[in-house]
C-alpha cells in the first residue's frame, strides 16, 4: 500500500490507484472536481484540467515536486506523495482560469437548458467562477440537433470531455458518433446523416457533464428541482433494471440511471428502461433517493433549503422595475 | 568555416543516391556498430557525444535513450519524427531533400541500439516529395544489404517505413505523432505512461527527430568523445539552423554550437544581414514558439555577454530577457515589420493548429487570436493589453502537451518586448488599420 | 453576435467505389507494413492515394469502403478525415493552390501573393472559380519558410513566388486544364 497525503489528510491506497482517486477514498472538499474523468469509462480523463492539483513532493524516495501541476484523475500516487488540493492558491487559481476557458463560449443558457440544476459545469462555476466574465468577442455556435431519436445534441453547451464517445464504445455498441473536426470547432457529430441507435444509447445522456446531450422525452417537461427522485426497479432483459423514477406526484417524468456521490452511474441502464416504461405501473418504487451533490437539486429538497443569495438582488432589481 | 558534420559531403554531385553516399564513406557507422559494437556500447557513445535532441526540447538523446523500457518482451520502436511543421524551421526537409541516407544510417545504428525491428519515419503529409525520396532511399539501402534480415551477416534484422501525415502541427508532439501513426486523430496522449514505457502500440518507443538520428551516424565514426568536442560547454556539437524572414541569404546552416549570434546574423558565411540594408528589429531563433527578442537582447545578453547560438546562452536571462535554442527556426524581423500583426499571425496559427482536446489550449488559443485581430484591426481596448497577458499565464503550464505554451509564449513574449507598439494600436487605431501601415517607430515620431 | 459554425451533414451517395488492381494492391502491401491487428495505421497514407484517385476529395462511400478494408468503424474513418487538413470532405476546383500565410512567409510577401492571386483569379480564401478550374486556400505554415513566399499547387511547392512568377504558374496551369495531372506526383508512387 501507498501512503499519499492530500491537503494535509493521509490515505493508504493500491499502486496504481490515481491521485484522484485516492482523493475520492478521503471523500469530502478535499475531492478534485472532474468534468472528464468517468471511472467506469477506460481512458477518459486528463482533458478538461479541472482536477489539476500540486504536486509538492513526488515520493518519499524522490522528495522533488512536480515541476507543473498535474491532472489528478491520471497520474498514479507514489509512496509518500503529498499533493495540495484547495490548500494550494496556485491550484484553486489555475482552476478558476479553467472554468473561465469553458465558459468562454458557452451560451450559459441555463434558464433555458435542461440540465440546469443537476448540471457539472453550473456547480463547478458556481464554486470557482469569476463572477463577470472577461469575454467580449464572438461566441461560437453549432445547429441544435436530434443525435438519437430520443436525444438532443446542443453543441453549443459541449466542453468536449469524450465521455460520450467512450460510453458509446464501451457499453453502448457501435459507435457511430464521434468528435469530429478539431481544436475550437471541434464537435461531437455522426457527420453523416444517421441515428445513435443502440438498445444503451441513452447512457451518453447521463454521462455528459453538461446540457449537451439530453432526453428528448424529458425536454422542457419541468425543472429537475421539482421533481422526486426515487429509486425504482423493474425486471429487465438488458439491464440491471436499478434506476432513478424522477417523478412529480405520481407520473414518471423521466428515468435515469443511478448516479453516485461523485455523480457517476452506478449501473449502466438501457433504453427501453430510460424511454419507454414511464408508467408508474413498470415500476417497483422502492423510495426517495438521496442525492448527494451541490446543487440545487439537493438544496430544495430533502435537506436544508438554502436560497442562493443571487435571488434577493434579482428580486429587487425586478420591482425597482416594475 | 565552421566544422561540418551533417553537411560534410553536401556539395558533392550525387550524394543523394546511395553510391555516391556509400563512396563517400557512408553506412561505415552501420559497419562499425553492428560488426564491432554491443547495442549499449553504441548508446554509450551517444550519451558522451553530449547530443540533445534537435527537433526542440533540447532532452539529452542518450539518457532518452536508457529510459527504453528493455526488460519488456514486447517489441521496441524507435520513431523518426520528421513532422517539421515549426514556423521557421525547414531544416530536416533539407537534409531529407540533399542527403537522405545520412538519416537511414542514423537510423539504422540507432535501431541497433534500441532493440528495434521495426522502425517508422513519420513526414508530415505536405512533404509528398520528401516521402518519395525517402522510400526510394530505403529501397536503395535494402537492395545494398544495409536493411531487411541478417544486415551485413549479423543477426540483426531491420525494416524503415515511411509514413506519411496529413497536415496537422501537433504531430510533431511525440505522442499525437504515435496517435497518427496508428491512424487515430493527432490528440496527445495523457502522460504518464510515457512512450518510452507505454509508445507506439502500447509498446515503449523512442521518438527522435531527424536530425537528431542523422547525427548519431557522424558521431559513431568519430566516437562520442570526439563529438563532444566540438560546441560550447552543454552544447556539443554542430545543429543545423533554418534561417529565414527579412535576411539577404535565407537557407539552412551548419553551425558549431556556440557560434555568437551576431555572426550568424550578419557574416556572408550565414544570413549576410538584413535584406535591403534595414535595421534588425527582432530574431525569434528557434521556431514560432520560442520567445522573440529584440534587436539588442538578441545579440547581446541583459548582462552584456555577447549572445552564441547555443543552448545554455539562448535561454540566458530566462524569458524575462532570453529565449530557447528550440528547433532552429531562425526567424528574422527588420526594422518595418509590425510585431503585433506577426504576433496576432502567429496566435491564429496556434488558434488553427490546437487539436481541441483540453479546454485552456481549445478555447484560450482561439481568445487570444480574437483580442489580437480586434488590436491589429484598430479595435483595442487598452485592457486588452493586460488581458492578452493574463491568458497566455493562464494556458501555460496547465495544457495536455506543450501547444498550449508554445501559443502562450509568443504572445507574452512579443507583450513584454514590444508593447510600445500594441498600446500604439490601441491609442492610434486610424494609424493602423490598414495592414501596410508604417512602421510603428515611424508613425510614433509623428504622432507621439 | 455570434460566430456560426455550420459543418455540413453528408450523405451517401451510394455510387460504387472502384479502385485499379494496382491501387488496390498497394492499400494491401500498405496495411502489411503495420503488426498484426494494427492495419488502422495504414489510415493516412491510404486515405491520400483514395482521395487523389477518386478526384481530389473522399466521399463518404470512399471512406466505408477504406473503414471496411481496415476493419474499423466507418465513423474512426469520419474522426480522422475531418482532423487533418489535407484531407477533404468536398470537391475542390481541379488546381488546389494553398498559400502560406503563416508569419515567416507573411513577412517576406506572403499576404501579398494571396492578394494577387485572389484578384487575379476573382475569388476569396475557400473559393474556387466558376469554371471550376482553382481553388484557392490560406494555409498554415508548410515547413519552407526560407523559400517564401511559398505555396502548393496540389501538394507540389511553389516556391520563392512573385507575381510574375505567379502569372506564369497560372497561364502554365491553364494550358494544362485539360490534361491528367503527371504521373510522378501521384501518392501511390512516393510508397514503393
Amino acid at each position: 500500500m501507498f501512503k499519499v497525503t492530500i491537503d494535509n489528510i493521509t490515505v493508504e491506497v493500491e499502486p496504481g490507484t490515481t491521485i484522484l482517486n485516492a482523493a475520492r477514498k478521503i471523500g469530502g472538499e478535499v475531492v478534485p472536481p472532474a468534468m472528464c474523468y468517468y471511472s467506469k469509462l477506460k481512458g477518459s480523463g486528463g482533458k478538461c484540467r479541472t482536477c489539476l492539483v500540486k504536486v509538492a513532493q513526488g515520493s518519499a524516495a524522490d522528495p522533488r515536486p512536480m515541476p507543473k501541476l498535474v491532472a489528478s484523475c491520471s497520474t498514479p500516487v507514489q509512496d509518500g506523495m503529498v499533493v495540495q488540493n484547495i490548500t494550494s492558491p496556485e491550484v484553486l487559481a489555475a482552476r478558476k482560469a479553467i472554468v473561465e476557458f469553458l465558459l468562454i463560449n458557452h451560451p450559459l443558457d441555463c434558464p433555458v437548458c435542461d440540465q440546469a440544476g443537476e448540471c457539472d459545469l453550473q456547480d463547478l462555476s458556481f464554486k470557482h467562477g469569476l463572477e463577470a466574465t472577461r469575454y467580449i468577442e464572438e461566441k461560437r455556435e453549432f445547429d441544435v440537433v436530434d443525435i438519437g431519436e430520443k436525444i438532443k445534441l446542443h453543441m453549443n453547451r459541449c466542453i468536449l470531455c469524450y465521455r460520450c464517445v467512450y460510453t458509446a464504445d464501451q457499453i453502448a455498441g457501435k459507435r457511430v458518433h464521434g468528435v469530429m473536426y478539431r481544436g475550437d470547432t471541434a464537435e461531437i457529430s455522426t457527420l453523416i446523416s444517421q441515428n445513435i441507435n443502440s438498445d444503451f444509447s441513452g447512457n451518453v445522456i447521463d454521462v455528459c457533464p453538461v446540457g449537451a446531450l439530453t432526453d428528448r422525452t424529458f425536454r422542457f417537461k419541468s425543472r429537475v428541482w421539482f421533481l422526486n427522485p426515487m429509486n425504482a426497479h423493474r425486471d429487465c432483459l438488458k439491464c440491471s433494471g436499478k434506476v432513478t423514477a424522477w417523478m412529480f406526484g405520481k407520473e414518471i417524468y423521466r428515468v435515469t440511471a443511478r448516479k453516485d456521490q461523485f455523480g457517476e452511474v452506478e449501473e449502466f441502464i438501457c433504453d427501453e428502461c430510460r424511454f419507454e416504461k414511464k408508467q408508474t405501473s413498470d415500476w417497483v418504487i422502492e423510495g426517495p433517493r438521496h442525492i448527494e451533490r451541490n446543487s440545487v437539486i439537493s438544496a430544495n429538497h430533502y435537506e436544508k433549503i438554502k436560497k442562493p443569495s443571487i435571488i434577493k438582488p434579482l428580486e429587487e432589481k425586478t420591482e425597482k422595475q416594475e | 568555416m565552421g566544422r561540418k558534420i551533417l553537411l560534410e559531403h553536401i556539395d558533392v554531385p550525387g550524394i543523394k543516391t546511395f553510391d555516391v553516399y556509400r563512396a563517400n564513406k557512408g553506412y561505415s557507422a552501420v559497419e562499425k556498430a553492428l560488426k564491432t559494437m554491443s547495442p549499449d556500447e553504441v548508446i554509450e557513445e551517444v550519451k558522451k557525444s553530449g547530443l540533445r535532441g534537435r527537433g526542440g526540447a533540447g532532452f539529452p538523446t542518450g539518457l532518452k535513450w536508457s529510459f527504453l523500457d528493455r526488460k519488456t518482451n514486447n517489441p521496441r520502436y524507435l520513431v523518426c519524427n520528421a513532422d517539421e511543421s515549426e514556423p521557421g524551421t525547414f531544416k530536416d526537409r533539407y537534409l531529407i531533400d540533399h542527403i537522405p541516407h545520412l538519416l537511414i544510417e542514423g537510423l539504422i545504428v540507432s535501431s541497433y541500439a534500441l532493440g528495434c525491428n521495426a522502425t517508422f519515419v513519420y513526414v508530415r503529409g505536405e512533404f509528398k516529395t520528401q516521402i518519395g525520396i525517402l522510400e526510394q532511399a530505403v529501397a536503395e539501402a535494402r537492395k545494398a544489404g544495409f536493411l531487411g534480415k541478417n544486415i551485413l551477416g549479423t543477426n540483426y534484422s531491420l525494416e524503415i517505413y515511411v509514413h506519411s501525415g496529413a497536415g496537422a502541427y501537433i504531430c510533431g508532439e511525440e505522442t499525437a505523432l504515435l496517435e497518427s501513426l496508428e491512424g487515430k486523430r493527432g490528440n496527445p496522449r495523457i502522460k504518464p505512461p510515457f512512450p518510452a514505457v507505454k509508445g507506439l502500440y502500447d509498446c515503449p518507443t523512442v521518438v527522435n527527430n531527424v536530425e537528431t538520428l542523422a547525427a548519431v551516424g557522424p558521431i559513431i565514426n568519430m566516437g562520442g568523445p570526439e563529438y563532444a568536442k566540438i560546441g560550447i560547454g552543454r552544447s556539443t556539437g554542430t545543429k543545423l539552423i533554418s534561417a529565414c524572414g527579412n535576411i539577404n541569404k535565407p537557407g539552412v546552416y551548419e553551425i558549431e554550437l556556440g557560434l555568437p549570434v551576431s555572426e550568424f546574423l550578419f557574416s556572408e558565411e550565414y544570413c549576410g544581414g538584413i535584406k535591403g540594408g534595414k535595421q534588425l528589429k527582432a530574431v525569434i531563433p528557434g521556431g514560432s514558439s520560442v520567445p522573440v527578442l529584440p534587436a539588442k537582447l538578441i545579440t547581446t545578453t541583459a548582462a552584456g555577454e555577447p549572445r552564441l547560438m547555443s543552448y545554455e546562452s539562448l535561454a540566458e536571462g530566462g524569458f524575462v530577457s532570453g529565449t530557447m535554442m528550440g528547433s532552429g527556426g531562425f526567424i528574422v524581423y527588420d526594422a518595418d515589420a509590425c510585431m503585433v500583426r506577426s504576433t496576432w499571425n502567429f496566435s491564429r496559427f496556434y488558434h488553427h493548429e490546437s487539436c481541441g482536446q483540453c479546454s485552456p489550449c481549445r478555447e484560450g488559443t482561439g481568445w487570444m487570436e480574437k483580442v489580437l485581430h480586434r488590436i491589429e484591426n484598430g479595435h483595442g481596448r487598452q485592457e486588452d493589453i493586460d488581458l492578452l497577458v493574463s491568458i497566455a499565464a493562464k494556458i501555460e503550464g496547465n495544457t495536455i502537451c506543450p501547444l498550449g505554451d508554445a501559443a502562450a509564449w509568443p504572445v507574452a513574449s512579443a507583450i513584454r518586448h514590444f508593447r510600445e507598439e500594441f498600446e500604439f494600436h490601441v491609442n492610434y487605431p486610424e494609424l493602423v488599420r490598414d495592414p501596410k501601415h508604417q512602421p510603428i517607430s515611424k508613425l510614433a515620431q509623428v504622432h507621439v | 453576435m455570434a460566430l456560426r459554425i455550420q459543418h455540413k451533414i453528408f450523405e451517401r451517395d451510394n455510387q460504387p467505389v472502384e479502385f485499379s488492381k494496382e491501387t488496390l494492391a498497394k492499400f494491401r502491401k500498405l496495411i502489411g507494413r503495420y503488426p498484426e491487428g494494427r492495419q488502422k495505421s495504414a489510415l493516412l497514407p491510404i486515405l491520400h492515394i483514395a482521395q487523389e484517385e477518386s478526384g481530389g476529395h473522399l466521399r463518404v462511400d470512399v471512406m466505408d469502403f477504406v473503414a471496411d478494408l481496415l476493419k474499423i468503424q466507418p465513423v474512426e474513418v469520419y474522426e480522422v478525415a475531418t482532423f487533418y487538413t489535407q484531407f477533404r470532405l468536398e470537391n475542390t476546383g481541379k488546381f488546389l493552390l494553398e498559400v502560406c500565410r503563416t508569419a515567416p512567409c507573411a513577412i517576406c510577401g506572403g499576404e501579398d501573393i494571396f492578394e494577387y492571386l485572389s484578384e487575379k483569379l476573382g475569388i476569396t480564401d475557400g473559393e474556387t472559380t466558376p469554371d471550376g478550374l482553382f481553388t484557392l486556400q490560406g494555409v498554415e505554415c508548410l515547413g519552407a519558410c526560407g523559400y517564401a513566399p511559398v505555396m502548393q499547387v496540389n501538394t507540389e511547392f511553389e516556391e520563392n513566388l512573385t507575381n510574375e512568377k505567379i502569372d506564369r504558374i497560372l497561364s502554365e496551369l491553364r494550358s494544362k486544364a485539360n490534361v491528367d495531372k503527371p504521373k510522378e506526383s501521384k501518392w501511390a508512387e512516393k510508397f514503393c
